[in-house]
């Protein structure tokens, strides 16, 4: 589904992203794991062209993405729900969602569909979304990915500032679409929760890749639950 | 579609008609019809001033050029009909006679003169208007922040500075006798008197139809695409959407309805000089905007029909400009909002008027 080879990217002179590959296979849900300023969210900016590449090469079902400004990536079939949300707080979360499908021409089907998977946003359609609550907004930045019918979904920081419990309902909420045939790239800093729904992941530190693995077998890696989930610091350590 | 419902949308129109119908038989019975003139000019210029609340209030774009724009078209309807089309056995002159482009009509001094048709130099405004907000638009909306502003700030100044130096423009002096732009026979775009009535409702429903236009553009694609660039231009942009097309778009109709309203003023005046592609008037197109509530067409209607009508009655005397100045210092500093507090403040804005969305001082982006 998705290759990235040699990816280095940054702010002004500043490399954030030192040259990292991977790849996410058709039906996984691979997540992204790191501490804060690792480059995760750098790394999804840059695979949904927000941020110019600097080197390397982003392949997207085989074809080349790198020269393709942002809107134009959309049409292979991806969709960011970026970082803090940022759905368009003045415009209804109708017209939240019919922007989310601007690039796909069954867009009132898919938001239909979508509003099935959040019923909560179903009732307040005509709501301007900056008077959501802040699990809505965050349902919201994912239905309007959801418009565009997305075959890839680059997921950022989806639980951030949401109750436990809702992170609980929402993963469930990612493993279900997985189930529907979206495959995700997760980034999460709440690793715990992410590589409990993933397959695989990839620890980024600092703008590289440390470490790579199942899902199952990073969580019970010493190292990285020393470092990410906050586990066994003293039997590892002392 | 997701609008406000279609009921709701139509009562401004009809209070507008009203109003509109009310101030001419008033006027009418009132035996003070030249009032009507200067309306018909203030709905001209409202006219620019909806397409620049487009631009500025929805796309988040500010154009300093409107005022040239304006100019274009109406220096285009001027100096083409006004021009002799001297060496007529050219074969161009006479392909351009069978098709329509050119027109005869008797000149001041008997004979009679050949000169490019209403309709072609009414076209020829919009294009030109459209090709050079391409020009500006192109480079300029490629790149975020004000730098439209700054690009058609230098393109103002430039369209004013040629003006007012070619002869072929008339220089300081503009152009005079340009001949009515004819709609069908009950209708002429002209100043004469006996049609002064007619004109005043063409252009109020040139106004009006301007307005619907822009409307239904916000609640279509392309609108939600420009308000959501507005809101979140990245946002946006990973949604799919073309920012620089799009706003380019904005930019170019809005550059047409300016044209547009200029040669059509120009044909109701029967001519026009350089002072309306002066940095002045495109700044006062701004500072209406700004007064109208930014991101509200209605509003931009109703505060420029009534600036521009005491202005065009000389109100303000040669304190002209100084008073359009003043209100975009003031509307800034105390009121980003616009005029809309007061009907906000009587609490028949909710009713009359869709309710503004957000005020401007919450949104950072803009100054």
């Amino acid at each position: 589904m998705l290759q990235v080879r040699n990816l280095r990217c940054g702010y002004g002179s500043l490399e954030v992203i030192r040259g990292i590959s991977f790849h996410v296979a058709a039906g996984e849900i691979v997540s992204l794991i790191g501490a804060n300023g690792a480059g995760k969210t750098t790394v999804l900016n840059a695979l949904a062209g927000l941020l110019p590449p600097w080197s390397g090469e982003v392949r997207l079902q085989g074809k080349d993405l790198s020269a393709h400004p942002p809107w134009r990536r959309v049409l292979h079939a991806m969709a960011l729900v970026p970082e803090g949300r940022q759905v368009f707080g003045d415009m209804t979360v109708m017209e939240n969602l019919l922007v989310g499908g601007y690039r796909n021409p069954q867009r009132r089907r898919a938001i239909d569909d979508s509003l099935k998977l959040f019923p909560r946003l179903r009732e307040r359609a005509h709501q301007a979304a900056g008077t959501l609550s802040g699990g809505e907004q965050q349902m919201l930045a994912l239905a309007r990915a959801l418009a565009a019918e997305p075959r890839l979904l680059l997921l950022d920081e989806p639980s951030m500032g949401l109750a436990p419990r809702l992170v609980g309902e929402l993963f469930r909420l990612i493993r279900r679409l997985r189930d529907r045939g979206v495959t995700i790239l997760l980034v999460e800093q709440n690793a715990v929760a992410a590589l409990q729904i993933s397959d695989r992941a990839y620890v980024l530190e600092t703008g590289d890749i440390v470490m790579e693995g199942l899902a199952p077998d990073l969580s019970n890696n010493a190292e990285v639950r020393r470092a990410y989930l906050g586990k066994g610091y003293k039997e590892v350590w002392e | 579609m997701t609008g406000p419902s279609c009921r709701q949308a139509l009562t401004p129109f009809f209070l507008a008609a009203l109003l509109i119908t009310g101030a001419q038989l008033a006027a009418t019975a009132a035996h003070r019809e030249f009032y009507l003139t200067q309306l018909i000019l203030c709905a001209y210029y409202a006219c620019v001033v909806l397409g620049l609340t487009f631009l500025v209030g929805y796309a988040g774009q500010i154009s300093l050029a409107h005022g040239a724009f304006f100019a274009i078209g109406g220096y285009a309807t001027a100096v083409l009909t006004t021009t002799p089309l001297r060496n007529s056995t050219e074969p161009w002159v006479a392909w351009l006679e069978r098709a329509h482009w050119l027109a005869r009509r008797p000149g001041l001094y008997g004979g009679e003169i050949l000169t490019v048709s209403p309709w072609a130099a009414f076209l020829a405004g919009l294009l030109v208007a459209c090709l050079a907000a391409v020009l500006i638009g192109l480079p300029a909306l490629r790149l975020r922040g004000h730098y439209l502003a700054m690009a058609t700030l230098g393109f103002g100044l430039i369209v004013y500075r040629l003006l007012l130096g070619s002869a072929f423009a008339g220089a300081a002096d503009g152009i005079t006798g340009v001949p009515p732009l004819r709609l069908g026979g009950w209708l002429e775009i002209s100043g004469r008197a006996s049609v002064r009535v007619r004109n005043y409702y063409f252009a109020w429903g040139f106004a009006l139809l301007t307005l619907a236009l822009l409307r239904n553009l916000l609640v279509s694609r392309i609108g939600l695409a420009l308000r959501a660039i507005h809101d979140n231009e990245s946002a946006a942009q990973a949604m799919g959407v073309p920012i620089g097309r799009v706003k380019l778009q904005a930019f170019v109709l809005s550059a047409a309805i300016a044209a547009a309203a200029g040669s059509l003023l120009t044909h109701t005046n029967g001519g026009l000089g350089p002072s309306e592609a002066s940095a002045m008037k495109s700044v006062r197109y701004v500072a209406l905007v700004a007064a109208g509530g930014m991101a509200s067409l209605w509003g931009a209607l109703a505060v420029s029909s009534i600036l521009n009508f005491f202005s065009l009655r000389g109100w303000f005397g040669t304190l002209d400009h100084a008073v359009f100045g003043a209100l975009l210092i003031a509307i800034v500093a105390f009121a980003p909002g616009g005029f809309g507090f007061i009907w906000r403040g009587v609490g028949l804005q909710r009713r009359l008027f869709r309710p503004r969305k957000k005020r401007l001082d919450d949104d950072p982006r803009n100054p």
